[in-house]
Parts: structure tokens; C-alpha cells; sequence
């Protein structure tokens, strides 16, 4: 089966962003397909770089980034949603004059048709939020 | 692109308090452009979105109900409110923005957008989707 993975909840704060990073990690150990990860609201968040949890615990940003990796994931964060709560790539971070960007490895900007295209190509878009 | 799909947001918080309400509503706009069956759905804190008479003045934050009268102008006129919601809020149709779009094959009559439907009703309209955004 083809799932879209929306996350509306930031790391560490809401279950929503691990119970969604456990599920999509299960679909693909089982042979789905991930069309698309998109992260809205400060599911955004998920994707700085630049946190640093307590080493005895999980690293959310990171855990994705790894998943991201081995299954080539479309890891997306919505670019209004991103530039209002200042998680910026290297271009957004230039344009809007910052000292840095943010985002992890693994992780794209981009628009809003991005989420409604991940729904009309999946079988399932699965919500995971509060 | 696939067939057109049968998409349905489902608005289930206040407009103020959280950003969930408008950044929902930025997903419909931008949505409106892929051409697909759409339908918005309103339950719980959700029907507090389509209140009349907004003031945001004092908590210094944006306004933007009004946006909500430009749905018809997007197509988007399959609207449902949730009436268990409503009553329970002690509110009715009446309390609500008139959401209304024209009907190009009814020489551009004005129509009503807004559908209260029962729980049950709205549970057989879930069940017709193909896609569901919740928020």
C-alpha cells in the first residue's frame, strides 16, 4: 500500500512525531511505500538540526534523518509554516539575511501542493497530530 | 495526476488559541487549485471557525474569517456543520457566517455552502472519502 505521512506536532513536546516516525518505519520494514512525509504546524520543528536532547534520550530530528536516508524518503517541511517559526535552509536563510540555516540533512522545503499531492497519490494519508 | 478524489478537511479547533484553524485553511485554498471533490467538515471547537461577528482586537492577532466567505469563489461549497457541536455550544445555523457560492448551471443562482448534519450524518460523509486532512 501507498501512505502519505502527515506530522502536525513538533519533537519531544506531543507523541504525534514519534508515533508517526514508528509507523512509517513499520510500513517500510513490511514493504509499503512512503509516497511523501510532510510536516506542517511545528511538525516543522522536526526538522532543525540544531537540537540537542540529553544523550540518553531519543533523537528525533536525527532517527528521521537515518530512516530518510536508507529508504530515500520525500522528507518535506511546509515552507509558510517553516519560515514563520524560523526553521530555514541554506536559500531561506540567505534571502531572509539570517546568520544560519537549520535544517537537517535529508529534510526538503516546499509548498503546500506538496501535502494534497501526497494525499491524492496515496492509497492512505495518515494524520498524525493532537 | 490520478482521477479527481473525494478530499475532506475535517476543522475540529477554535479559530483562535491555536493556529491549527488558520493554517487549515491555507491547505484548502491552496488545495482548491488541484481540481478535486472538495468538502470541509466543522465539529467540536471546529464550529467556533464559522462564527459571526469576529473580534480579534483584543488579543492582537489576525482576523481572518472573513476568508472563509471567499470559499464559494474556490468552488468549494460542500460544507458541513456538525449539530450535536452546535447545541452543545448552545449555537445555530443562525450564529454562523452565510457561506453561499453561485451556481453556474442554475444561472449563477446564490446558494446556501452550509449543510448542518447530524453526527450520523457526518460519520456517512466520512466514509465517502477517499482523503481526510484532520486538524
Amino acid at each position: 500500500m501507498k501512505f502519505g505521512i502527515l506530522v502536525n506536532e513538533g519533537p519531544y513536546t506531543h507523541q504525534a512525531s514519534d508515533t508517526a516516525y514508528h509507523f512509517t518505519a513499520a510500513a517500510l520494514k513490511m514493504g509499503h511505500e512512503i509516497v511523501r512525509v510532510f510536516f506542517y504546524h511545528d511538525g516543522v520543528n522536526n526538522g532543525t538540526r540544531l537540537g540537542v536532547p540529553p544523550q540518553d534520550d531519543r533523537n528525533i530530528t536525527t532517527r528521521w534523518c537515518a530512516l530518510g536516508e536508507e529508504y530515500k524518503l520525500d522528507m518535506v517541511l511546509c515552507v509558510a509554516a517553516a519560515q514563520r517559526r524560523g526553521l530555514l535552509d541554506e536559500n531561506e536563510a540567505k534571502r531572509a539575511a539570517k546568520d544560519t540555516d537549520n535544517m537537517a540533512p535529508g529534510f526538503n522545503i516546499s509548498g503546500l501542493g506538496q501535502l494534497i499531492d501526497a494525499g491524492i497519490q496515496a492509497d492512505r494519508l495518515m494524520v498524525f497530530g493532537d | 495526476m490520478s482521477a479527481t478524489k473525494k478530499l475532506l478537511y475535517v476543522n475540529r479547533k477554535a479559530p483562535h488559541g491555536s493556529i491549527y484553524a488558520l493554517e487549515s485553511l491555507e491547505v484548502v485554498l491552496i488545495g482548491a487549485a488541484f481540481e478535486q471533490d472538495v468538502s470541509l467538515a466543522f465539529i467540536d471547537d471546529g464550529v467556533y471557525q464559522l462564527m459571526l461577528n469576529q473580534d480579534t482586537s483584543g488579543i492582537g492577532v489576525k482576523n481572518f474569517s472573513s476568508t472563509y466567505k471567499a470559499l464559494g469563489d474556490y468552488d468549494i461549497n460542500q460544507i458541513y456543520v456538525e449539530k450535536e457541536s452546535l447545541e452543545l455550544r448552545g449555537l445555530s445555523k443562525e450564529n454562523l457566517l452565510p457561506l453561499t457560492w453561485e451556481d453556474e448551471d442554475d444561472d449563477w443562482a446564490e446558494k446556501d455552502s452550509i449543510q448542518v448534519v447530524s453526527s450520523k450524518e457526518l460519520t456517512d460523509i466520512i466514509e465517502k472519502q477517499d482523503v481526510i486532512f484532520s486538524f
